[in-house]
């Protein structure tokens, strides 16, 4: 029987699904080690869905929609003069889990300033506000799924998870690519921090690879010279998966 | 870890034991026979700040020209205007006021502004992207969209779908962004026969997914659209 045939009509595209979410590369929704997650983690399990047009579509974002200093944190919120701190670009590819590129993925960081301050109405930490640092910025993956932006080198801050817990200097990523099921917020932190070590947030990352995937590497590579070092971080999102022959079995429930 | 572990490779060269693998993500080898299959990058809490990244003006600065809000409408969008909003409360009942939400939705003839939906019959609408975001507020907890009604959106192997709005929730204190769907409660009927409601074994449970409607107070319909992340009540989450 020719598999045309057998094609339902209206069926999600049969080269967009996506790999099954493996959440052993994740920490679990219950981590006492970090205090929030004991009254916001679900207790009971999640309901496992087969994926409809609703999972493997997204919405499509356009370059026109970003200014263009969106992607450079050093001067978009710039106003008399230029942010305090180490000079860095950071840059990667954002790639699925079968090596495929990413393009035209929102790539959205938000950070503290060198100080390890957020510009942010409830950040009451002592360390000081930057008055030309935003914090932010976005940007969109090339036809290679390639991103960069350029920032300063956020500070370590203290936080009340313990007394005495900081958390390492890290850059926070939203992502979002070519599947609903893709979307994935997560954060960057820089190699060499001891901090890494200690973080309880880190720390529930449940192995030491997953861990490393998090830590951007120093880039020799991409240093503007005489101006910024750079780190140099990748992204892995869901993998679309090959659905052979599937539409062509008859009588069974979706 | 030692440095040499830590550098990255370029495609084609092997992976050390226990390094990066080529694709550049900590990764792991399924299948038996090579295909390699990285490692999906290990999600972590959006945190307390996400304003800062994904809602500046709400962390209380305004930087970009254009921001990404919980308006999916302009004069222009076809269908029938309403108005979603709730609150999101912990295990204990608390009101949350850090949350963060995003909801992706058909348009009203029921189709996806997105290249893999290909329904046949069904009109894309291009003053409607079907995609927006909003926070819980500071002091309220409540969180709005102003939106449309989708419509129905085909399903896995042409099963039903009732019309319906994909939720997705991060905050502090959520490891792993958390997927929902948003029902109507005017659509009894479609929801009876939704492929998806009916996998919810617990039938008490499904009503976690509908949104109540009522008139509301500027002539576009609300739906209230509680969501409970722990507890009694629990919504029902995906593992899409």
């Amino acid at each position: 029987m020719a598999l045309e045939e057998n094609t339902v009509k209206n069926a999600p595209a049969p080269d967009a699904e996506y790999l099954m979410r493996d959440t052993t590369s994740h920490p679990p929704a219950l981590t006492p080690a970090y205090k929030t997650s004991v009254l916001r983690s679900p207790r009971l399990a999640p309901i496992s869905l087969q994926q409809s047009l609703s999972e493997v579509t997204a919405p499509v974002f356009r370059a026109e929609e970003f200014g263009p200093l969106d992607h450079d944190l050093i001067l978009n919120a710039a106003k008399d003069g230029l942010p305090i701190g180490e000079r860095i670009v950071v840059h990667g590819y954002v790639h699925d889990q079968l090596g495929r590129p990413v393009p035209n993925a929102l790539v959205e960081v938000w950070q503290a300033n060198a100080s390890g301050r957020y510009r942010h109405k409830k950040d009451q930490y002592i360390g000081a506000l930057d008055p030309n640092f935003g914090g932010c910025g976005r940007m969109l993956t090339d036809a290679n799924g390639y991103y960069a932006y350029r920032t300063i080198r956020p500070g370590p801050y203290p936080w009340r998870n313990r007394v005495n817990d900081w958390r390492p200097a890290h850059i926070h990523y939203a992502i979002s690519g070519s599947g609903w099921v893709q979307r994935l917020i997560t954060q960057m932190y820089f190699e060499g921090d001891p901090l890494i070590a200690t973080c309880p947030i880190l720390r529930i990352v449940p192995s030491e690879e997953q861990i490393r995937g998090l830590i951007a590497l120093q880039d020799p590579s991409a240093f503007v010279q005489l101006d910024s070092r750079a780190y140099r971080f990748d992204i892995v999102l869901r993998g679309q998966r090959a659905t052979l022959f599937e539409n062509a079995v008859q009588g069974v429930p979706a | 870890m030692t440095q040499q572990q830590m550098k990255p490779h370029e495609p084609g060269a092997e992976p050390p034991q226990g390094g990066r693998d080529p694709l550049g993500g900590s990764g792991a080898v399924f299948g038996g026979r090579g295909v390699v299959i990285a490692r999906e990058t290990a999600s972590q809490t959006a945190g307390p700040y996400v304003h800062i990244g994904l809602a500046p003006q709400q962390a209380g600065f305004d930087i970009f020209e254009h921001n990404f809000g919980s308006v999916l409408t302009n004069e222009r969008t076809q269908g029938e205007r309403i108005r979603i909003e709730g609150r999101v409360f912990d295990g204990i009942g608390t009101v949350l006021k850090d949350v963060l939400i995003e909801i992706w939705q058909a348009n009203a003839a029921g189709r996806y502004a997105h290249p893999a939906d290909r329904q046949p019959g069904k009109a894309e609408d291009p003053e409607f992207r079907g995609w927006g975001r909003s926070c819980t507020d500071f002091d309220t907890g409540v969180y709005t969209f102003d939106t449309i009604k989708p419509g129905v959106v085909t399903g896995r192997n042409g099963r039903f779908m009732a019309p319906h709005i994909n939720v997705w929730v991060v905050a502090r204190g959520i490891n792993l962004g958390l997927n929902t769907r948003l029902y109507f409660s005017d659509e009894a009927e479609a929801n009876a026969k939704d492929a998806v409601l009916n996998l919810i074994e617990w039938e008490a449970r499904r009503a976690t997914l509908v949104a109540q409607r009522s008139p509301g107070t500027t002539g576009v319909p609300v739906y209230r659209f509680d969501i409970r992340l722990q507890g009694d009540g629990e919504t029902v989450f995906f593992d899409i």
